[in-house]
Parts: C-alpha cells; sequence; structure tokens
C-alpha cells in the first residue's frame, strides 16, 4: 500500500517545486515558506480529493492545516 | 494629529507645488526617485535609520539603514552600468520579497535604467509575454525562480544578462547569466545618480485588460510628487512610524507605498517574506511593533475567517493607523477592524494606471464604511454618464469614474502600445474602467468594472489571456473564462471548456488543466474551477457570450440575447 505522505510529498515536489529548490521533506513549511500559495493551494486541494476520494470542506481547509506534508496527511485522514 | 490636519482645509489652495517644496524641487531639475529614496535622507541626517527590516522563512532577519540602502543600491547601479547597461534599458527585477528587490529597485533608478518588476510568481509564458514587450535588457532573479527565465531564454536575444542575487556555486552558471551578491560586495561609496528629469521613464508594471496581451504601464520620475504627498497624508507616515505594507513590488502597491513613498519620507519598513497565516501576520505586527499597516481586502476577509479569538493572543498595541487597497473593501471587514484592532481600515482606491492614490477616506474624516471615500486633492474626479461621457450631476446615479489627467503619478503612455492608451480616454477624462456613484456628501461608491477584466485578490486577471492559454492544453478544443464570486477574493477564474474528440470530461483531467495554467500563466490566473460544457454560447457571428457565463456566475438576468446563435 501507498505511503501517504510519500504520495503527497512527490506531488508537492513535481508540481510546486523545481530543481533549484526540491529539498522538501515531510516537515518544511509549504504555505507560510512560500513553496504553495494561496490561490494553488486550490490545486493541491483538488489533487487530494481526486486522489482520496474525499471531500474537504472549505472551512477546514486553512493555510495551517495545509502547512506540511505531515498536516495535510492528518487532514485527509479526517475525511477518509 | 495627523499629517493632513483637516481635509476640507486641504482642499482649498491645494498645489502639488506643496509637494515640490518639500522635497526641495523645481521646475526644470534633475529629479532621481533612487536618489531621494536614498542619498537624500542620508544627507538629511537620517543615515544610521533603519530603512528595511526584512524577515524570511524562520524568523531569518536582515536589517539595513538607509546608509546601508544608499550604499548597496549605489552597488547595484554600479555593476549594471559595468555591464553596459544604461539609462532607460529596462531591467527586469524577478524575485521574491528579499531586500535585493527593495534596494536593487532603487539602484536600477539610480542609474537611470527602467525598473521592471514582475510577480516572481509568474509562469514562463507570462513572464514571456512581458519581457518581450518591454524589450527587457537584464534580469535579476533567484536560483528558485532562474528556470522559468532559462526555459524561455532562447526566444529573447535582447536579454543580455541574467544576474542571479543568491547564486552559491554549487552548479555552473548558465549562458548570459552572472552572479551578483549585494551584502558581499565592495560597496561603492560615490555613484553620481543619472540626472533623469520629470519626464524620465521610471518604473514600468504590467496590467491586463479584456483583450488583448497585458499593457505595460510607463510611469516617470516626477510621480514620486504624488507618491510622497499621498505616503503623508493618507498613509500618514510619520517620523517614528514602523511601517509596513504587505503588498507584493511585482505589483504596483509594492513599489508606489511598498518603496518609493517610505524611503522618500525616511520611514522605517517592515518586510515579511513568507506565506500567509493568520498566526504568523498577527506575530509579525507584534514583534515589530507595526504602527501603520496597508494591506488588502483579500488578507482583510482572510485574517476575519480565521476569527477573533486568535487576535487576543497578540499585543497589537502598536497599531494607530491601518489602511486597504487592491480591491473594493467591504463594510463588515472596516466594522470588524474597528471591533478587533479599534480602527477601521481605510479604503483607498487607485490603479496601476494611476500611480497613487485617488479616491481615499483620510485619517480623522468620516468613514462611511464600504465607500472609497473622496477626491485627494488635486484630483478633478467625477462620474460620467456612459454614453454621453459628461459628468452625471446626479446624487447616487451610477456612471463611469473620470480623472482629469493632470497628476504627477498619471500613468504617460503604455510601452509600445500608444494607441490602447489613447482609448482610455473621452472627453478629456481619464476612464479607469470602474463604475461608482457619488452620494449627497460627496463619497465615492464602487460598483463594478466596466469591462470583463477579472479582479482577484486585488490583481487583474485577463480573461482573454487565460482563454488564449487554455486553448494550448491539447484536451482544450474551445474555452470562456468569467469571474466567479469568492468570499475572500471578491472573484476568481473560472473556465467553461470543450473538449476535443477522444478527451473524457472529468475530475483528473480538470486538475490537469488547472495545473498547466498555474505554471504557464501564474497561480493567480488558474481556474479555481473548470466547467465541461457542450457548446459555449455565442453570437451568430461566432463571438463568444462571456456576459451569458457571467450572468450565470451571479446569478443575474442575462438580458439582450437577441444576438445569441441559434441551436
Amino acid at each position: 500500500m501507498e505511503d501517504m505522505k510519500e504520495v503527497i510529498l512527490e506531488y508537492v515536489i513535481e508540481e510546486y517545486c523545481d530543481e533549484e529548490n526540491d529539498d522538501v521533506t515531510f516537515d518544511t513549511p509549504l504555505i507560510s515558506g512560500g513553496i504553495v500559495d494561496s490561490f494553488s493551494m486550490v490545486s493541491l486541494k483538488r489533487f487530494l480529493e481526486n486522489k482520496y476520494k474525499i471531500s474537504i470542506p472549505d472551512a477546514d481547509a486553512s493555510p495551517e492545516a495545509f502547512d506540511t506534508v505531515k498536516k495535510i496527511e492528518v487532514l485527509v485522514k479526517r475525511f477518509q | 494629529m495627523s499629517n493632513i490636519g483637516s481635509y476640507e482645509k486641504q482642499l482649498e489652495n491645494f498645489d502639488w507645488s506643496i509637494a515640490e517644496k518639500e522635497l526641495d524641487y523645481k521646475s526644470g531639475d534633475n529629479i532621481n526617485i533612487g536618489w531621494y529614496c536614498s542619498d537624500r535622507i542620508c544627507e538629511m541626517g537620517k543615515a544610521n535609520k533603519p530603512a528595511l527590516i526584512w524577515e524570511g522563512l524562520g524568523g531569518v532577519e536582515k536589517q539595513y539603514t538607509f546608509n546601508d540602502v544608499r550604499l548597496r543600491s549605489n552597488t547595484i547601479a554600479s555593476f549594471l552600468k559595468n555591464l553596459g547597461i544604461k539609462n532607460e534599458d529596462r531591467v527586469c527585477l524577478f524575485m521574491d520579497k528579499i531586500p535585493e528587490l527593495y534596494i536593487g529597485f532603487i539602484g536600477i533608478l539610480k542609474l537611470g535604467a527602467v525598473a521592471q518588476p514582475l510577480f516572481s510568481a509568474f509562469g514562463d509564458e507570462s513572464l514571456h509575454v512581458r519581457l518581450d514587450n518591454a524589450q527587457t535588457t537584464a534580469i535579476i532573479t533567484q536560483r528558485k525562480h532562474v528556470s522559468k527565465v532559462r526555459k524561455i531564454l532562447d526566444q529573447m536575444p535582447y536579454v543580455k544578462h541574467i544576474i542571479l542575487v543568491d547564486y552559491d556555486g554549487s552548479k555552473p552558471l548558465r549562458e548570459r547569466e552572472i552572479a551578483f551578491n549585494m551584502d558581499e560586495a565592495e560597496q561603492i561609496e560615490n555613484f553620481e545618480s543619472f540626472p533623469t528629469k520629470a519626464e524620465s521613464p521610471s518604473v514600468l508594471h504590467y496590467t491586463s485588460g479584456t483583450t488583448g496581451q497585458p499593457k505595460g504601464v510607463k510611469h516617470v520620475h516626477y510621480s514620486l510628487i504624488s507618491q510622497y504627498l499621498t505616503s503623508k497624508w493618507v498613509l500618514d507616515l510619520q517620523e517614528d512610524d514602523i511601517y509596513w505594507c504587505t503588498a507584493d513590488p511585482g505589483w504596483v502597491t509594492g513599489t508606489s507605498y511598498g518603496i518609493i513613498g517610505p524611503w522618500s519620507l525616511g520611514i522605517t519598513q517592515c518586510v515579511l517574506d513568507t506565506g500567509f497565516s493568520a498566526e504568523s501576520w498577527y506575530k509579525f505586527i507584534e514583534k515589530r511593533k507595526i504602527t501603520m499597516w496597508y494591506s488588502a481586502p483579500t488578507a482583510i476577509r482572510s485574517l476575519m475567517k480565521a476569527g477573533d479569538e486568535i487576535i487576543k493572543q497578540y499585543n497589537l498595541s502598536s497599531l494607530r493607523h491601518l489602511a486597504s487597497v487592491g480591491e473594493p473593501l467591504n463594510a463588515e471587514a472596516v466594522i470588524w477592524s474597528e471591533k478587533v484592532f479599534g480602527k477601521a481600515f481605510l479604503d483607498t482606491y487607485w490603479q496601476t494606471e494611476t500611480g497613487s492614490m485617488m479616491l481615499t477616506n483620510y485619517p480623522g474624516m468620516k468613514i462611511k464604511p464600504g465607500s472609497m471615500g473622496k477626491p485627494f486633492p488635486g484630483i478633478t474626479a467625477t462620474v460620467l454618464d456612459t454614453k454621453t461621457f459628461e459628468p452625471i450631476n446626479e446624487t447616487g446615479k451610477p456612471g463611469l469614474i473620470g480623472f482629469k489627467p493632470d497628476w504627477p503619478a498619471m500613468m504617460r503612455t503604455y510601452w509600445r502600445n500608444e494607441e490602447t492608451y489613447q482609448k482610455k480616454f473621452e472627453n478629456g477624462w481619464y476612464l479607469p474602467g470602474d463604475r461608482a456613484y457619488i452620494d449627497k456628501d460627496g463619497y465615492y461608491w464602487f460598483i463594478g468594472r466596466d469591462d470583463d477584466v477579472i479582479n482577484t485578490g486585488g490583481h487583474l486577471i485577463s480573461p482573454f489571456e487565460v482563454e488564449s492559454a487554455l486553448l494550448e492544453h491539447e484536451a482544450v478544443a474551445e474555452s470562456a473564462v468569467v469571474a466567479k464570486p469568492d468570499e475572500v477574493n471578491m472573484e476568481v477564474v473560472k473556465a467553461f471548456v470543450t473538449l476535443k474528440p477522444g478527451f473524457e470530461a472529468n475530475d483528473d483531467l480538470e486538475l490537469k488543466i488547472m495545473n498547466f495554467i498555474r505554471k504557464k500563466l501564474s497561480p493567480l490566473a488558474m481556474p479555481q474551477e473548470i466547467e465541461y460544457i457542450d457548446r459555449l454560447p455565442k453570437t451568430r457571428s461566432g463571438k463568444i457570450m462571456r456576459r451569458v457565463l457571467h450572468a450565470q456566475e451571479w446569478g443575474e438576468e442575462i438580458g439582450d440575447i437577441s444576438t445569441l446563435e441559434d441551436d
């Protein structure tokens, strides 16, 4: 079975980083670190919803909840 | 006591010479914004005063005094000069909100070159069209953004130099690239600022319209006069203030009021170069003891959404004055800010083309929550009839906002696009493209845009630009892009698409198309929603009727559809 954190991390690196800033870990601040901005967060949320067949209410999709891969995993598991 | 004192008194006998005198400028003199924001402040005895307090991720901090700004901007100007860059050449700043962006801006102006700041989240195509229009000579950037430049470099023979401000030697530099470390370079004590005059070009900001490519708004050094006085009277910047403008200098607020305004007044400003979170923003205000805070409705609404409880965890008592810009500030946000901060955010209305504030609320003036306020002294404003373009004298009647184009910071043209510039005027009035009405007390109230441009989080997005990019996706046959209402950003981009044969309309394809636009244009331009439809509403002549889709999104009457194509 795929490790959820690994899948999310891989997606974040693939979609939001380039060769010069791909040293992202499970704990790297994504939103407060400026890697994923608030507009791009919508596409990350959409990825999670498609991938894990869930629906994350907008009220729960806060910058804080999306700030690290670890936090995102917690969020996704809440809605599975 | 506020700087403006009485708004009504300032209206009497107002003349822009008030600012000229304070800046010791006389018609015909040299006027160089770079010099005014650094050397002059040092000559006034403030060399050791902090000019910039910068904080990055993890609380990393850098501080620069006005003398540091003077020396480093001299060093940057000298470095550019040695590369062969000369006055009026365009130099692009393509960076995050790092100190090199702010001080580099001053250095470019000292050289007499034209600063072309571009939002660092722009994708390669957005970057290319803007560099191509400006025929940019050099790009100052960071490692994290250089890959977007490299991708389009072959198509830009006019770009002679790519200057990396954070090169660490780990990978070899490529074609046309050169490293420059602002803090470690040998500081240049004396650099004679280029003798720019009032009408010499200074800054080139790009903005979007309904049709056509983005337009380069040309500003001149004389804009300083408006930017200085509006910063003084509206932002009320005073000697001991600690000022925070949250805007990115990739957009006009970030240069007019994130660099030129505060530094020409010798004010200390703080910059937080991290992503948004309510916690980090409140923490920053508390830690830096911010006194004047200039932000945007989108950010204010996001803070409202984070709730009032979090505010109680911070001491925000240093705040004495708040203002907002970018899109209309709704009444709820004004009332909320008064409740939680004890001060109302004062709305200010202006745009890239105007270069400085036009309609605003003032310290000491009665605030009507939701109103844009009144014209700045020296600004002749009105609301015009949409057909005759004559001023409307009737109170409360909607029309187009119009300004007499005679204030110092008014744009001088659209770069290499004089024809479009001329179309912005009717009957001698400049039309910013917004509709409003004036109430019985002379306050202006925003109604909406007069075109299809989408205002998302205070940034203008051209539907045409997004539609064109969508057509480059392999699955998209046709596209139409409109604004969709949004609680936080006021509007977001929504796309309607028809697919080419062989492609299936599903969620995965929607995400692929969203990411395609995000990378190609920018995250702001990325449709937040894509709706698949069988056919787009068109006129019989084949023109897409965006207004039908817009009305559908906003729950409005569709209006006359007599020209709609038959089924």
